[in-house]
């Protein structure tokens, strides 16, 4: 009996660290979906040559707060005829599966202090990066309960095209993948990022891959070209017609969540995670925390990079009608990806031998 | 026969079917990208209004402006020539008698006991200030503010004319702005 004792111990400092981990990255990802909102609006008018909020505070810095103060005083309306569970249900499942995906990526190098070891990753698992993949499709649910406890047909419809979008695209994203699984031989975060850091970032050995999981990225956040599912105007703004106040927020917060996320996933997988380019910053002698804290820094650039990518994409493509967009998943990228992926196989396999 | 043309900027359309490279959109794309890029160094088009105002041309006809002089009298004789002037048929007054007593107020003998200006029927012509003789009347560089009903636009005597230039200094100076009534001699 006392000989296994050992494994009920729980390791209170463990759990304490975890628990602060989480915490910082959740309050860290409402923090940068709150001003993604923001940069949304303000990079749009810069885009069309105008200013942007800035009545809120010096530039407009508070007017995520006066929107969200907005949706939270906004009535809230559950309509009479709908699943009143699920309708509940559809905007929160969003939110948790936007958040859990944060949960594999390693968010910076570990913190190494003598004996004392800290990643910066709540959970370096072997199976990482299909964690997200796995994450991202029950997402869908969200937005199909959402759509159908509407109880309405134009709802309805727009989940069902939401899904649909969202199931083709994440094939070709799969198969861009694969790729660079033959290239590293891990699924773990962090050995992908240890690859990347030894032998150069995997945008320098599948630019061909990156294009096509940065479009399937496109469409799985419902982002312009592939925003269907909630065309505002002219296809009855989507899954989320009946919904109003927060229940509403939810759903376009959860978006915000989803485009960062996905921007550090492409970050982590194709550029190097929180490696500097063409130095070895692990030779400087910093100080550990510092080391960490510089290499989430450089993280974080990346990912505000993307972000911004993503935003000029939006104003810039008009969006794709929905039999083009079925074109391009499965009969450009689906192609595209299984070519590539073969490539890839077959170099990996000459050269290694 | 040569086709003569207004410019030559016309282009045919290209209704080839698109080639399989054409038809993954992204060197489209890329340059719709760098255009939209160019945009966002361009000078912003937006005057921030409260802060900044846009300036009024020289000859901008606002709403118009009932004169006194130097002295603080309505130089206003009821003539009745701006009504009559005007297309719109925007002016009513009715003419009084000076009193004895009353020469700080009125210039002359006769004076306008009431003057209305329907804003809602004004064109803002101007034709009523180059019709006054007594330089009474001008078209200032402010314009009629938003109102909740028709009543609020028809603008009274009280309304138009100027402050008192000797007891309300800096009012009137104020509604002079840069458009002043040529003086007469």
């Amino acid at each position: 009996m006392s000989l296994y004792m050992h494994l009920l111990a729980i390791d209170i400092w463990f759990i304490l660290e975890k628990v602060f981990l989480i915490g910082v990255i959740i309050g860290l990802s409402f923090f940068i979906a709150m001003y993604t909102t923001y940069a949304e609006r303000k990079v749009a008018a810069w885009l069309q040559d105008r200013r942007g909020p800035n009545r809120a505070g010096p530039f407009g810095i508070l007017q995520p707060l006066a929107d969200g103060g907005k949706l939270f005083f906004k009535e809230e309306i559950i309509p009479m005829t709908s699943n009143r569970f699920l309708f509940i249900l559809g905007p929160a499942l969003a939110m948790v599966t936007a958040l859990i995906t944060s949960t594999v990526i390693p968010w910076g190098a570990s913190y190494v202090d003598g004996t004392t070891r800290i990643a910066l990753q709540v959970a370096d698992v072997d199976m990482g990066i299909l964690i997200v993949f796995g994450i991202v499709s029950v997402g869908v649910y969200g937005i199909m309960i959402g759509g159908w406890s509407s109880n309405n047909k134009f709802s309805l419809l727009a989940a069902i095209r939401g899904a649909s979008q969202m199931v083709s695209y994440e094939l070709p994203m799969g198969l861009s993948l694969i790729a660079i699984l033959l290239m590293t031989g891990s699924l773990k975060m962090s050995e992908i990022v240890a690859h990347q850091i030894q032998h150069g970032w995997h945008i320098l050995y599948q630019p061909l891959g990156f294009i096509i999981f940065f479009v399937c990225a496109l469409a799985e956040c419902n982002r312009t070209p592939f925003d269907l599912p909630e065309a505002e105007n002219e296809l009855n703004f989507g899954y989320h017609q009946e919904y109003s106040s927060m229940k509403l927020g939810f759903y376009l917060f959860a978006e915000y969540i989803n485009m960062f996320i996905s921007s550090a996933v492409m970050a982590t997988l194709f550029f190097g995670g929180y490696d500097i380019p063409f130095v070895d910053e692990s030779a400087w002698g910093l100080s550990p925390l510092l080391f960490s804290l510089m290499s989430f820094a450089v993280l974080m650039a990346k990912v505000l990079f993307f972000l911004f990518v993503f935003i000029w994409i939006r104003w810039t493509i008009p969006r794709f009608r929905y039999d083009q967009l079925m074109n391009l998943g499965w009969k450009k990228l689906i192609p595209l990806s299984l070519v590539n992926m073969l490539i890839t196989a077959a170099l990996t396999l000459w050269l290694n031998k | 026969m040569e086709t003569i043309r207004l410019t030559n900027r016309a282009k045919a359309v290209d209704r080839r079917p698109m080639t399989f490279l054409e038809s993954l959109y992204l060197w489209s794309i890329a340059k719709g990208m760098f255009t939209t890029l160019k945009h966002l160094f361009r000078k912003k088009a937006t005057i921030e209004y409260p802060e900044e105002k846009r300036p009024f041309s020289p000859v901008f006809r606002g709403l118009h402006v009932l004169n006194r002089d130097a002295e603080g009298r309505e130089n206003c004789t009821a003539c009745g020539l701006c009504a009559v002037a005007c297309p719109a048929e925007a002016i009513t007054m009715e003419a009084a008698e000076r009193l004895p007593g009353e020469a700080h107020l009125y210039r002359e003998e006769k004076y306008a006991a009431k003057y209305e200006i329907n804003m809602l029927r004004c064109i803002f012509c101007g034709l009523c200030e180059e019709a006054c003789p007594k330089d009474a009347i001008y078209l200032s560089q402010t314009f009629a503010p938003a109102n909740y009903g028709r009543k609020g636009f028809i603008y009274k005597k009280e309304e138009l004319l100027i402050p008192h230039p000797i007891h309300q200094r800096e009012a009137y100076e104020q509604a002079l702005g840069d458009r002043k009534p040529a003086t007469k001699a």
